[in-house]
C-alpha cells in the first residue's frame, strides 16, 4: 500500500508529461496500460487486504465463541479437528526398540558341563554363561511395507566367549489383506511349535527356557520358511490353523539347509466369564535330517576340540501340547498358569567315530518333556513365580557295524563306551527341575528378576542363581497373548 | 421327482438370499463408553461387542484369543485411539485377518482423531512415565467431546452401511437432541464446582474439570502410570485441595493416607460407563458423575 501509492503518483505524472510532450499514439497507449496494470495491482492488493480483515475478524469470533463455552454455554468444541500427520521423511520411519538383556549367573555345578543323557542338546541350547554377563541386545524393526505386507525384523546381538555374534533371529513379511482369514508369513521367524516359542526370550516369565525347550528346540526354534494359517470365523471362541514349511537349517534340523522340517499346528482359546481365558495349542512337527550334528555336552560343537561327533540320520517327530489359563482378579492381580508337553520319537541311525574307532546304531528313540508354571501378580510392579519341569527319555541304540582304524570289528567294551559317549544312550534319570522367581516391573520398559532353580537335569544337583535385567527403549510393542 | 428337485432348490436359494437381510453391522469396541455411544447411534442395526469392561484399564489389556475371534468378524471397530490400546489392539489388527478394520481403512474408528486433546506432551521422554505423543486420551470426561465423537461416529455408520443412512442420521438426531439438554442439566448443578481445587489418582480427569472450570492442583502418581510413593503423596499435603478423585479401580490405599493426613474428602467417580451402578449408559455415567462430585461439594 505504502509502496504503491507514489508509485501511481509517479506514474500520472510521468503520463501527464509525456502527454503534454509527446503524440506518438503508440506511447500513450504503453502509458495507458501501464496505469491500467497498477490499478489491478491496487485493486488486488486491497483485495487481499479485505480477506484478512475478513479472517482475523472470523477468529476474534471463534475466540469471542470458546470464551463463551467456557463461561457454561453450549457451543460445540472446535470442528475443525483431525489428525495432523506428521512430516518429513522421519516420520515413515518404522517402530524400532532395543531390548538389553543382561545380569549375574551362578552356578553350583560347571554349566559347562551341562547336558541330558540321552537327549544331546542342539542349537542355542545350554546354559547362560556364569557370572556378570550381557546376554543379548535385541534392535528390532517393523512396519508395514504397503497397504499389503507388514514386517519386522529382529537382530540379535549376543556376546558369545569373548566375541560378539549378530543373529538375525527374525525378518518375515507378513499379507495384511488376504481374504477369508488367510495369512502367509515368510522370511526367517520363530516357529509356531508350542506356546513359548513364538515369544521372544524378553517376554518369557522365567529366566531360561523350559528343560523341553533345551531339550527339543535347541532353546528356542526360528528358521527360514513360509507359513500359511487360517483364522476361523467364528464368534467368540478363537481357533487358528496352519502349516509351516522350514528350511530345517537350525536345529531340530541338520544345519545343512538340506532337510525340509513340516509343522501343523492348531491354537484355540476363549474366555470363561469376564475375568479368565484361555488358550490351547496343538502342533506336530517333522523332519528328516541327515548327518545332525549334537554335541552329547553343552557348547561342544567343535569337533576338533573334542575329537569326537555322534551324528543322527533319519526322521525326527515332535508333537507338542501347550494351554495357557489367565485370570483377571482385578486391581492388577492376576493369576497365569501355564503348560506345555512334548513328545518326541526319533528313528533312524546314529554313527559315531572316536580315535579311529566308528560305530553304527541303528537309534530308536523315545522322549517327553513338560513344565507347569503358576505366576501370581501381586500388582502392576511386582510378580512371582513357580516352574516344574520333567524330561524322559528311552533309547533304543542296538549296534549295527564296527571298525577300527584297520577295519576290524571293535570289541564289546570299545563300542559300550562309544555308546555312552555319543549322548544318545539314555538312563535311568529322569532329569528335571524346581524355580521360582519375584520380578519387579516398574514400568512397562523395564524388568528385574531374581531366580532361583534347583536343577537335576544331571546326576548332581545344581543349584543355580539368576538375576537378570530386561529393558527396552523405543517403541512400545504390542504383547502377544 | 423333478418338481420335488425344483422346490428343494428354490428353498435352498431362498435361504442363501434370506442370510444378508439379516445383516446387522459387526461393531467391536474398544472400551465401554464407545459401545454405549455405538448403541445410541446405531440402535437395533449394530451388534455391538465390548471388549473390556470397567474393571480393566485398557492400558493393560491383553490381547486375548476371543478378543481376535472378535475383530475377525467385525464390521467397525470403534476405539480411543491415542495410543491407549497401544499394548494389545495392534497385535488383535495383526492377528485378526481382518483387512477391514485396518489402520487407515474405514472399519477403524479412533475417536482421537475426532478431537483436540488436551496435555500433548512438549517432550515425549519416558523418565516422564506413560505419556502420550498425541495427548491425554481420557477425552470422555468432555459431553461436548463426545458430541463430536458421536457425530463422526454416526458418518462413519452411514458410509458402511448406506442402507440404514437416514436411520442413523434420526438416531444421531435424537441423541444430540437428548445430549445438549442433558449437557445443560449437567452445567447448571455443576455451576458450584467453578474453582475447586483437586486432587486427582490418575491424570485421567483433566478433560472434566476443563469443563466444569475445575482446577487440578496434583496427582497421586508422581507420573502418569507410575503408582503413587510416600515421598511424592507428602508433596501434596500442602495443596489445600477441596476433593481427592480417583475412579473405582484405582488402589484406595494413597487417597486414604491423604484424606488422613489433610482431611480432604475422596470422591470415587465413575471412569467409564459401567464403573459405578447406575452408569450403565452415557447419560448415567455424566449423571453420576454430577451428582458425586455437588454431593461432595455441598459437605
Amino acid at each position: 500500500m505504502k509502496k504503491s501509492l507514489p508509485s501511481v503518483v509517479v506514474a500520472a505524472m510521468l503520463a501527464a508529461s509525456l502527454s503534454a510532450g509527446a503524440d506518438d499514439s503508440a506511447d500513450m497507449t504503453e502509458v495507458k496500460r501501464m496505469i491500467l496494470e497498477m490499478k489491478q495491482q491496487h485493486r488486488q492488493q486491497i483485495q487481499a487486504l479485505e480477506a484478512r480483515v475478513q479472517r482475523a475478524e472470523a477468529r476474534a469470533e471463534a475466540a469471542e465463541q470458546k470464551a463463551q463455552s467456557t463461561e457454561g454455554k453450549i457451543v460445540a468444541v472446535e470442528e475443525q479437528v483431525q489428525a495432523k500427520p506428521r512430516t518429513g521423511d522421519n516420520s515413515l520411519n518404522p517402530a524400532i526398540s532395543l531390548v538389553v538383556q543382561g545380569g549375574y549367573a551362578s552356578y553350583s555345578e560347571d554349566p559347562e558341563e551341562f547336558h541330558f543323557e540321552g537327549m544331546p542338546l542342539g542349537g542355542e541350547a545350554g546354559l547362560t554363561s556364569e557370572g556378570l554377563a550381557l546376554h543379548e541386545i535385541e534392535l528390532s524393526a517393523s512396519a508395514n511395507f504397503d497397504n499389503l505386507f507388514y514386517g519386522q525384523t529382529t537382530l540379535g546381538l549376543h556376546d558369545h566367549d569373548g566375541e560378539i555374534e549378530v543373529d538375525v533371529e527374525e525378518a518375515f513379511v507378513d499379507t495384511l489383506s488376504l481374504p477369508a482369514g488367510l495369512g502367509l508369513r515368510f522370511g526367517r521367524f520363530f516357529s509356531s511349535i508350542g506356546y513359548l516359542n513364538e515369544h521372544h526370550a524378553h517376554a518369557w516369565d522365567f529366566a531360561d527356557a523350559p528343560l523341553a525347550y533345551q531339550a527339543f528346540l535347541g532353546g528356542q526354534y526360528s528358521d527360514n520358511g513360509i507359513r500359511a494359517s487360517w483364522v476361523v470365523p467364528a464368534d467368540t471362541l478363537f481357533a487358528e490353523v496352519g502349516v509351516e514349511a522350514m528350511s530345517g537349517n537350525s536345529y531340530p534340523g541338520d544345519g545343512e539347509s538340506q532337510a525340509a522340517m513340516r509343522n501343523l499346528f492348531a491354537n484355540i482359546g476363549g474366555d470363561v466369564g469376564p475375568n479368565n481365558s484361555w488358550q490351547l495349542g496343538l502342533s506336530r512337527m517333522n523332519v528328516d535330517v541327515e548327518e545332525r550334528a549334537a554335541g552329547g555336552h553343552a557348547h561342544e560343537h567343535d569337533e576338533e576340540e573334542e575329537g569326537h561327533d555322534a551324528e543322527f540320520s533319519g526322521d525326527s517327530d515332535l508333537a507338542a501340547l501347550d494351554a495357557v489359563w489367565k485370570t483377571d482378579l482385578g486391581g492388577g492381580k492376576a493369576l497365569i498358569f501355564q503348560g506345555e508337553y512334548f513328545w518326541r520319537d526319533e528313528d533312524g541311525q546314529v554313527s559315531m567315530s572316536e580315535e579311529g574307532n566308528n560305530a553304527l546304531f541303528n537309534y530308536d528313540g523315545e522322549q517327553d518333556g513338560w513344565y507347569l508354571q503358576g505366576i501370581f501378580q501381586f500388582n502392576r510392579q511386582w510378580r512371582t513365580g513357580l516352574r516344574y519341569d520333567r524330561l524322559t527319555a528311552d533309547n533304543d541304540l542296538p549296534v549295527v557295524s564296527t571298525s577300527d582304524m584297520d577295519g576290524n570289528a571293535l570289541s564289546g567294551d570299545v563300542i559300550d563306551e562309544l555308546r555312552e559317549e555319543s549322548g544318545y544312550q539314555s538312563s535311568s534319570h529322569d532329569p528335571h527341575r524346581w524355580a521360582a522367581m519375584i520380578d519387579w516391573t516398574p514400568s512397562e520398559f523395564s524388568r528385574v528378576r531374581l531366580q532361583y532353580a534347583r536343577d537335576d537335569s544331571r546326576e548332581e544337583t545344581d543349584n543355580q542363581l539368576f538375576l537378570q535385567y530386561i529393558m527396552t527403549m523405543g517403541a512400545h510393542g504390542a504383547h502377544q497373548y | 421327482m423333478k418338481c420335488q428337485i425344483r422346490q428343494l432348490a428354490g428353498l435352498l436359494v431362498a435361504g442363501l438370499l434370506a442370510v444378508p437381510v439379516q445383516a446387522q453391522l459387526n461393531v467391536f469396541a474398544c472400551e465401554p463408553e464407545w459401545a454405549a455411544l455405538a448403541q445410541e447411534l446405531a440402535g437395533e442395526h449394530a451388534t455391538i461387542f465390548t471388549a473390556t469392561h470397567a474393571s480393566q484399564d485398557p492400558h493393560y489389556v491383553q490381547a486375548r484369543p476371543s478378543l481376535i475371534a472378535k475383530l475377525r468378524s467385525a464390521d467397525l471397530a470403534v476405539c480411543t485411539g491415542a495410543e491407549l490400546e497401544i499394548g494389545w489392539m495392534p497385535m488383535l489388527q495383526r492377528r485378526g485377518r481382518n483387512p477391514a478394520v485396518l489402520p487407515g481403512q474405514a472399519g477403524y474408528f479412533e475417536a482421537a482423531q475426532q478431537v483436540e486433546l488436551l496435555e500433548k506432551p512438549a517432550k515425549l521422554d519416558r523418565a516422564e512415565g506413560d505419556v502420550h505423543g498425541a495427548g491425554n486420551p481420557h477425552f470422555l470426561m468432555d459431553p461436548r467431546r463426545i458430541l463430536r465423537v458421536a457425530s463422526a461416529l454416526s458418518s462413519r455408520l452411514q458410509q458402511l452401511d448406506p442402507g440404514n443412512k437416514s436411520a442413523y442420521e434420526s438416531l444421531l438426531q435424537e441423541f444430540t437432541t437428548r445430549w445438549q439438554s442433558a449437557i445443560r442439566r449437567w452445567q447448571s448443578s455443576a455451576e458450584g464446582l467453578r474453582g475447586k481445587r483437586v486432587v486427582v489418582h490418575h491424570r485421567e480427569w483433566i478433560y472434566l474439570l476443563d469443563w466444569l472450570g475445575m482446577q487440578r492442583v496434583g496427582s497421586l502418581e508422581p507420573k502418569p502410570g507410575i503408582p503413587p510413593n510416600l515421598a511424592h503423596l507428602a508433596t501434596l499435603k500442602e495443596q489445600q485441595a477441596d476433593m481427592i478423585i480417583l475412579s473405582p479401580r484405582n488402589d484406595t490405599k494413597p487417597s486414604a493416607w491423604l484424606q488422613k493426613q489433610t482431611g480432604t474428602p475422596i470422591v470415587v467417580l465413575p471412569h467409564t460407563v459401567g464403573a459405578v451402578p447406575n452408569s450403565d449408559d452415557l447419560f448415567g455415567l455424566f449423571d453420576e458423575v454430577i451428582r458425586r462430585l455437588s454431593e461432595s461439594a455441598k459437605t
